[in-house]
């Protein structure tokens, strides 16, 4: 599992006012990939392109590929959902669903897809929790309501009821800024043990966060407010935070603007 | 805090007020007695807290004097019916000896409503539905508009539009049900081959009365779902209706029957429409498509209150009591239903 993203001359608009423009990048399977740069640059716009939930907002669309092993997901005949489901994505607050349990927040996602025998949903569930470190937290209380565990496990229990459909890419973003740093800690460890079944990106503001967990990281930035942003590197991230390419990525990894 | 010595740094330009921030004199402590009295409260607090503590109780009482009026009108007409009014279908109070029974009125007030409820709520919610999740934004403002100001409607306004509209159509419809599907109880043929005026008419009424109320209401509670929560739905890869069905209604559920109690409150009470539409009958009987299938207590008191003699008129209040017991009933048990997942409601309700 996990597959090669490959964007190619990517643009996205929200109406009439472009995001994004021109983003062009190769993001390698099971790998962590950061996309970091001050806000409004249009990481986000771009993480969520990638897998169709950018087109969610009334009004907002994308122009250019996006291939996901050499299938373009904007190609023609493709489903959105399809896509979604082959890619998970995490979000910047933990959003489990208020009125289900523990255990139908993570089968949902299952459940969706047509999945019925109980036993295969209990052993996606405890796979699911197990692969989120969060297992041995909830399992006497699998029934209880998903919003009632804390913030750090609530993140872990989305990011359970996002691997349980067994996707090829897990989008983060942001998913740790919402978080205490022992939370954030836990999603970092669990972020390094999934990439060796998922490609994973993930948005950040938070820079040493992705020092510490991404192999490579791409900086985005934006001359000015109302322009697009556009990717303005994207290389090892050991390359990134000693030795960047571009003045830009520089300054703004040392703390002079952004 | 500041001593002079090192004026704060402010750290927006925004914080930087003329006066502020300049290490200057402030009085070395402030008293923290500002009222001689006690009790430290505020003025505006304590006014405050005594009108929303009188406003409830003055709704209190306002309830317990009217279940007080209804019981003391009641018991003298009540003690002179010769036929149980807890047990009997007729309705003759003012005959002597008085004879009167409640049976035929709750009927046909419950089963109206229900069936005005089964015809409404789908359409209530589909309304809704489009409304908050499906018409574009331009067509979604205007109908919602259209939706609130239906509900604004007087029910008279429906009544006279149900007997002069609606009558004749609807009894085609009857007719046509009551030969093709006469078999179920419901759809019970005519004798006299006659649909008009029926108790299914003003079931009609009723729902297209309730449906605006259950539809603003539901499409309320709809748009209040949090916009994560859709997220984490699409992101799952489900449709549109899969996501309403997985993160939108189950949040909505409390808001949605509080509204459906609000509409079937309305239902059970309503009284000129009805007794427009309606040619009525204290008898027990599921054939709602005839005339003179039923009656409902709202109407019934509204047609007779008028003419009643004073034993007839204790009957008509006694009738009222029963409503009013009705309505408390389906409140109680929408509560319930509600609060049985109480835990699960993520903060809706």
């Amino acid at each position: 599992m996990g597959k090669r993203i490959e964007s190619i001359g990517l643009d996205a608009y929200y109406g009439t006012f472009k995001a994004i423009e021109g983003v062009t990048l190769t993001i390698e399977p099971k790998s962590v990939t950061a996309l970091i740069g001050p806000s409004g640059c249009g990481k986000s716009t771009f993480l969520r392109s990638i897998n169709r939930m950018h087109e969610v907002v009334p009004g907002a669309r994308v122009e250019g590929k996006l291939l996901l092993d050499d299938e373009d997901v904007y190609g023609p005949g493709v489903d959105a959902t399809t896509v979604r489901r082959t890619i998970g994505m995490v979000f910047q607050r933990p959003n489990p669903f208020p009125t289900m349990s523990i255990y139908d927040n993570v089968v949902a996602g299952l459940k969706l897809n047509g999945v019925k025998k109980k036993a295969d949903l209990d052993a996606a569930c405890e796979r699911s929790l197990k692969g989120a470190n969060l297992w041995n937290e909830v399992k006497d209380r699998l029934g209880k309501p998903g919003a009632g565990l804390s913030g750090g496990q609530q993140q872990r229990l989305c990011i359970a009821r996002a691997i349980a459909v067994e996707p090829q890419v897990l989008l983060m973003d942001e998913p740790c800024s919402a978080l205490d740093p022992i939370s954030t800690l836990a999603i970092e460890d669990l972020m390094t043990e999934l990439k060796d079944r998922f490609t994973i990106v993930i948005v950040t503001h938070n820079m040493q966060q992705a020092a510490r967990v991404s192999d490579r990281t791409g900086f985005f930035t934006i001359e000015a407010t109302g322009q697009p942003g556009r990717l303005v590197e994207i290389d090892d991230t050991q390359k990134i935070f000693t030795n960047p390419g571009e003045k830009r990525t520089e300054d703004y990894i040392t703390g002079r603007f952004g | 805090m500041s001593l002079g010595a090192l004026p704060p740094v402010p750290t927006d330009p925004a914080d930087v007020r003329p006066g502020s921030g300049d290490g200057g004199p402030r009085p070395a402590s402030l008293p923290l007695r500002t009222s001689g009295s006690g009790t430290a409260e505020p003025r505006g607090d304590r006014v405050f807290r005594g009108l929303s503590v009188s406003a409830g109780v003055a709704l209190l009482l306002l309830i317990v004097a009217i279940a007080l009026f209804l019981v003391v009108r009641a018991v003298p007409a009540l003690r002179a019916d010769t036929a149980g009014f807890l047990s009997s279908t007729g309705w003759d109070p003012n005959a002597l000896p008085p004879r009167f029974g409640i049976v035929a009125l709750a009927f046909g007030t419950v089963l109206s409503s229900l069936l005005a409820l089964a015809m409404a709520l789908p359409v209530a919610l589909g309304v809704a539905l489009f409304i908050s999740h499906y018409a574009p934004r331009r067509i979604a403002g205007p109908l919602g508009y259209v939706v609130d100001l239906l509900a604004a409607v007087p029910s008279v306004v429906f009544g006279l539009w149900g007997i002069s509209y609606l009558n004749v159509p609807l009894a085609g419809v009857s007719r046509f049900l009551a030969e093709h599907l006469g078999w179920f109880p419901l759809f019970a043929r005519a004798a006299d081959d006659v649909y008009t005026r029926s108790l299914f008419l003003a079931s009609v009424v009723l729902a297209i009365m309730i449906l605006p109320i259950i539809a603003s209401l539901s499409r309320e509670v709809f748009l209040q779902v949090p916009a994560t929560n859709q997220e984490a739905a699409l992101a799952l890869g489900a449709t549109r209706w899969e996501m309403v069905r997985t993160a939108v209604l189950p949040f909505a559920r409390p808001g949605v029957i509080g509204a459906t109690m609000l509409g079937l409150g309305r239902a059970l009470g309503e009284t000129i429409a009805v007794a427009i539409v309606l040619s009525p009958a204290f008898v027990v009987s599921l054939s709602v498509l005839q005339p003179n299938s039923g009656n409902t207590i709202a109407a019934n008191i509204a047609l007779a209150f008028a003419e009643a003699s004073a034993t007839g008129r204790g009957a008509l209040i006694a009738s009222g009591l029963v409503l009013f017991v009705i309505t408390l009933l389906v409140n109680v048990v929408a509560r319930a239903v509600v609060s049985r997942r109480r835990e699960f409601t993520g903060g809706a309700l």
